[in-house]
């Protein structure tokens, strides 16, 4: 087992439990092959050789008959287990999962990772499946079975026993050997479909683009062409691979056809009896069989430890905020002055720097606009002033104190933000709202959304405010998903409001109506506003450019003609 | 699934004979254990060990021989999957071109075209692990029944009994038990997918508001029901499984059964005896498989119904017969059009009247959701009017070859599709004739030129999975520049300035009206009212009517 498979072990305490019992499973089930094959030879050459009848071999039949019903029973069993180990791991990594994003890295993921990461985290309970029901019992049976098995053929056949003692071995050594081809057979094919699945998504989600521009006719043999060079190349490494199979199955033939040849020359030479000898026979394939499943079972599980990797990675991943154990005081930016002091940060896996060496103060009461091109690291500074995550470099302090000694919990609740793109959460709109405080008065909701501006189109849906949203059934669009965040800072205001304009394609409606809002909200508080239309600078009391670090700046913003108060 | 079957009739050959060498593969196996069998009971007669020369060669040729065709059996059948694959995927992509985008209403079309792609991908297990395993033991199957009925009837009969417990009994069960959880988790798994992605993404507002805690015991709650129902269901699936396995270890006791009266009756010799049972053992490499299969066939069939149920939809805008030539030379006009989406009873167009000429620079505006998107595809018929025509120099657009149409009249569409090339592939797309000197002007027209220039690779940069390493304003450029480079003569800009700052998107639009002074005819689409100047016509639109007027009406509409 490698590291991670004992990692998957650890991370989930019925896990462990579950693999003993498969451990004991396994045993049990290497005692009944063996039990069988014995009986089984015993029968035959007493019905064969001594002219036994059904009647005078009832008993063994009926223990053979109980002894299927057995197997049978410890291969669900086998299954079950294995299902259930499979469950209780991947339900416990995502609790972990939760809980590390919610208190490590609340800062986010990049956005490739998000779609990913859910689906892992639920459907490669699937994959999972097979590395706990058919790789480790596979696992414990290789262990034991070949070995139990020559324990038992030894004293009945020597020869035969020897001549699987030298062989099997051999089956090991040669899975090492073509054990790298193998794995790279099985990367290449899943390269191969990756490609090619990746090129047809791109040309499918594309495809409007492609027939706005008459070319959808000249895809179809680009992804013939493209199907069938791959399937040309990848066939060629297959053939590779398939031979390094083909020499483990032959060796395994060829052991059982010298065993049974081995058996037949000394039976033949009266050296040996017929039960001895088939018992011999009957368990010779159980021998190279279940080294050989071990590799099909671990090429099998490969998906579900890919998905279990996907998870350790963001839980292995540093915390992005430090909890103080003696936390000071929690200052207030409402009182004192919030300065982020020459701060740097990277994001992880990113060699540039989304933000390094920028310094900005924010004065109690006061409003400043921070403006500059998309991808300066405006979104980040935010970010490090909520301690989402901790700069890499500099400090974010308040009336002297260093924020990264206070709880960030206890800091968070002195801020409201309002995000680029708020999520509306599958509720509806009043418990969206209470979102920011879960124990507000219907009346008090009533009043946030109507500060927000945002009462009129709420009333106006089919259930008023008790309307079900955010589940895909009833988009809303960018102004009002706003509108709502308003909402929710005006239902519990912190002293200090961030706040990060709309992304694009607010209508010029619902921007007045948010900018209006937004300058209702500021009233007395000190803001940080991310924006750079004149609707939403023109709160500021002040406006500070940010400039991406060490880039070339593709789209210098202008700083002429805006009615900033300086 | 039968028809994505029938589609595929031309690789029928390459499968039957993946097919057939997989059932050999079997057959060499049992062979090979009822040979040994055999040899070993008669070498229990001992007589002389010459007379056991031919059983010992028979049981090499069998073992060697099984592992050559199980070689060659699994190039086949990975060469049928692949090749099946292609042809499936080309036959579903054919259908699909015409739906998109009007054909495909309802449904958000980024999932339903992701959905697409992942059922079509399903396609390469239709031969591989549904068909193939399937054919494989009915011909296997009726091998070892001969085989053993040519013995003694009676073990032909024990084996199809085996056979029926085992390949056919086991694997439905499987089956429907598998069917069953399938269905009785896919809310939940549905819904703690749906609150995880929620999580991920809402993680900083879930911290900012101080709600951890809820968030935690929500996950666990959802995780945890979840659970009980995927732990109750294993159970069930555990049994199904372990039934293919109580039928293999009691296959062998069935035959001895059968044959060990035989014996005593005089049908067979004791010598055949361990031959039956351990080809009764063997019959396990037939059905074992299947539990597999029958999962798979499951799922490819619900793939392929999912394609068909997409792909059979009717063509919304039909292609002429016999094509009429594209004039030459006019105006693009609209002229009384109604348009209402399929399912919605307000039109959102109402007698429309539009008319862009030659060398004229229009702006459309409007809120969102007014209608103007459906203006643009109406132009380049991906839809056609309800009432009203759509004409091109004077002839209606619907008489016209599409293809011919939307390379005179070229539009951008709103989110525009970067393909994962260089950049240069992605804007010869429309300009498949322009030299480098014309693709990097149309890139400077945009305001890219300074990005153009930081780039090593220039030109040549590749853009990554659906434009991933650029971002959405430089990708909107770049369709932009799409346009400007192509040599149409009427140019539809959607929205070209969502993502760009007012700098920018000046340049952008700029770039669009200096088009026109070339002589082409430019509509801009956009909701941004401060990018209004330098238009030659401002068109608004209101309850589905047009309008000329708006901030900076230049002149009258035009008769």
């Amino acid at each position: 087992m490698n590291e991670l498979g004992r990692r998957l072990l650890r991370s989930a305490g019925p896990g462990r439990r579950l693999l003993a019992i498969d451990a004991v499973l396994g045993v049990v089930s290497v005692a009944l092959l063996i039990v069988q094959a014995t009986l089984l030879a015993n029968v035959i050459s007493r019905a064969f050789l001594d002219g036994e009848s059904v009647a005078d071999l009832s008993g063994e039949l009926i223990a053979l008959a109980a002894l299927a019903v057995a197997r049978g029973l410890i291969a669900s069993m086998f299954e079950t287990a294995g299902r259930w180990g499979a469950v209780a791991v991947m339900s416990g990594l995502r609790r972990q999962l939760a809980t590390k994003l919610l208190r490590e890295r609340p800062g986010g993921l990049a956005g490739e990772q998000r779609g990913e990461l859910a689906t892992a985290s639920v459907q490669g309970v699937d994959a999972l499946e097979a590395y706990f029901a058919g790789y480790l019992p596979q696992l414990v049976i290789s262990c034991i079975g070949p070995l139990a098995i020559l324990i038992w053929s030894a004293p009945r056949d020597l020869i035969a026993t020897a001549v699987l003692a030298v062989t099997v071995p051999l089956i090991p050594i040669f899975m090492v050997l073509v054990g790298r081809a193998a794995k790279r057979r099985a990367d290449e094919r899943w390269r191969t479909l990756t490609v090619l699945s990746g090129h047809f998504l791109d040309v499918v989600t594309g495809l409007k683009t492609l027939r706005a521009n008459a070319r959808a006719d000249a895809q179809i043999e680009t992804i013939e062409r493209s199907g069938e060079r791959y399937r040309d190349e990848t066939i060629r490494t297959l053939r590779v691979g398939f031979l390094s199979a083909l020499v483990l199955e032959l060796l395994a033939m060829i052991g059982v056809a010298l065993v049974a040849a081995v058996i037949g020359v000394q039976l033949a030479a009266g050296d040996l009896g017929l039960a001895a000898g088939l018992t011999v026979l009957i368990l010779a394939p159980e021998v190279y069989m279940p080294l050989r499943r071990l590799g099909a079972q671990y090429h099998a599980s490969t998906d579900g430890l890919a998905a279990a990797e996907r998870i350790f990675e963001i839980l292995d991943a540093p915390a992005a905020v430090s909890v103080a154990e003696s936390p000071r005081p929690c200052p207030d930016p409402a009182r004192s002055t919030l300065i982020a002091d020459d701060v740097a940060f990277s994001y992880p896996g990113s060699r540039e720097p989304a933000l390094s060496g920028f310094t900005l103060a924010i004065e109690p009461g006061e409003t400043v606009a921070l403006v500059g091109p998309s991808g300066a690291g405006k979104t980040t500074l935010t970010h490090l002033l909520m301690r989402l995550a901790d700069p890499a470099m500099g400090r974010v302090a308040c009336g002297g104190i260093d924020l990264a000694d206070v709880d960030p919990r206890e800091w968070r609740r002195r801020i409201s933000w309002i995000p680029q793109r708020p999520t509306i959460f599958p509720a509806s709109v009043a418990d969206n709202v209470r979102f920011a405080a879960p124990d507000a008065s219907e009346a008090d909701v009533l009043e946030a959304l109507r500060r927000a501006d945002a009462l009129a189109f709420a009333e106006e849906l089919p259930e008023g405010i008790e309307t079900t949203i955010g589940d895909g059934s009833r988009e809303l669009s960018m102004g009002q998903r706003q509108r709502i965040a308003l909402a929710r800072a005006f239902l519990r205001p912190g002293a200090l409001v961030i706040l990060d304009e709309p992304a694009a394609n607010l209508d010029e409606g619902s921007e007045r109506a948010v900018a209006a809002a937004t300058a209702d909200l500021l009233e007395g508080r000190s803001a940080l506003l991310v924006a750079h239309r004149p609707e939403f600078v023109r709160l500021a009391d002040r406006r500070v450019e940010l400039r991406a670090p060490r880039r070339p700046d593709p789209s210098p913003v202008s700083t002429s003609g805006q009615p900033v108060i300086a | 699934m039968i028809e994505a079957l029938l589609a595929t009739r031309s690789r029928w050959p390459l499968a039957t004979r993946a097919a057939i060498l997989g059932a050999l593969t079997i057959c060499a196996a049992g062979a090979l254990l009822a040979v040994s069998g055999y040899l070993i009971s008669r070498a229990a007669q001992q007589p002389q060990i010459l007379t056991l020369g031919v059983a010992i060669v028979g049981v090499r040729f069998f073992g060697i021989s099984r592992s050559l065709l199980r070689y060659y059996e699994r190039l086949t059948s990975h060469d049928v999957a692949f090749r099946s694959l292609t042809d499936l995927r080309l036959r579903f992509f054919r259908r699909l071109v015409p739906l998109v985008p009007a054909g495909l209403p309802g449904v958000s079309n980024a999932d339903l075209l992701s959905r697409f792609v992942a059922d079509a991908d399903r396609m390469q297990d239709l031969y591989l692990r549904a068909v193939l395993p399937v054919a494989t033991a009915i011909l296997a199957g009726a091998i070892a029944v001969l085989a053993a009925g040519l013995i003694l009837p009676a073990a032909g009969a024990a084996m199809i009994a085996v056979l029926i417990a085992g390949a056919i009994v086991a694997p439905l069960l499987v089956r429907t038990v598998a069917r069953r959880s399938g269905t009785r988790q896919a809310s939940a798994r549905a819904s703690a997918t749906a609150e995880m992605t929620t999580l991920v993404q809402a993680a900083p507002e879930i911290a900012v508001a101080g709600r951890e805690e809820d968030w935690e015991r929500r996950t666990a709650d959802t995780g945890g029901r979840l659970a009980r129902l995927m732990r109750r269901d294993a159970v069930a699936s555990g049994l199904a499984a372990g039934l293919a396995e109580a039928v293999a270890a009691g296959a062998a006791v069935v035959m001895a059964l059968v044959a060990i009266p035989a014996i005593g009756d005089g049908e067979i010799a004791g010598v055949v005896l361990a031959a039956l049972v351990l080809l009764a053992l063997a019959s396990a490499e037939i059905f074992t498989p299947l539990g597999a299969a029958a999962t798979s066939v499951d799922a490819v069939s619900d793939a392929a119904a999912r394609l068909d149920a997409i792909t059979s939809r009717p063509d919304p805008v039909p292609e002429p017969a016999s094509p009429r030539p594209l004039p030459a030379a006019g105006p693009l006009r609209m002229s009384g059009v109604d348009f209402s989406y399929p399912g919605e009873s307000e039109a959102i167009l109402n007698h429309a009247e539009l008319t862009v000429s030659p060398g004229e620079a229009v702006a459309l505006v409007g809120r969102s959701g007014t209608g103007k998107s459906t203006i643009a595809d109406l132009l380049t018929r991906f839809r056609d009017p309800d009432r009203g025509t759509v004409e091109f120099g004077g002839t209606d657009v619907r008489g016209l070859d599409s293809d011919e149409l939307r390379k005179a009249v070229r539009l951008a569409p709103q989110d525009a599709h970067l393909f994962a090339t260089s950049i240069r592939a992605n804007l010869a797309l429309a300009a498949p004739e322009a030299g480098d000197d014309e693709l990097t002007e149309a890139l400077r027209a945009t305001g890219l030129g300074p990005w153009l220039d930081a780039l090593p690779d220039g030109l040549d940069t590749h853009v990554g999975e659906a434009g991933a390493q650029v971002s959405g304003g430089q990708r909107q450029r770049i369709a932009a520049a799409r346009l400007l480079a192509s040599d149409a003569r009427f140019l539809i800009f959607d929205e070209p300035t969502g993502h760009l700052d007012a700098e920018n998107a000046k340049k952008v639009v700029a770039a669009a009206i200096a088009a026109a002074r070339d002589g082409r005819g430019v509509v801009v689409i956009t909701h941004d009212e401060s990018l209004l100047g330098g238009f030659d016509r401002v068109v608004g639109i209101h309850d589905g009517r047009l309008t000329s007027g708006g901030t900076r009406a230049v002149e009258r509409r035009q008769p």
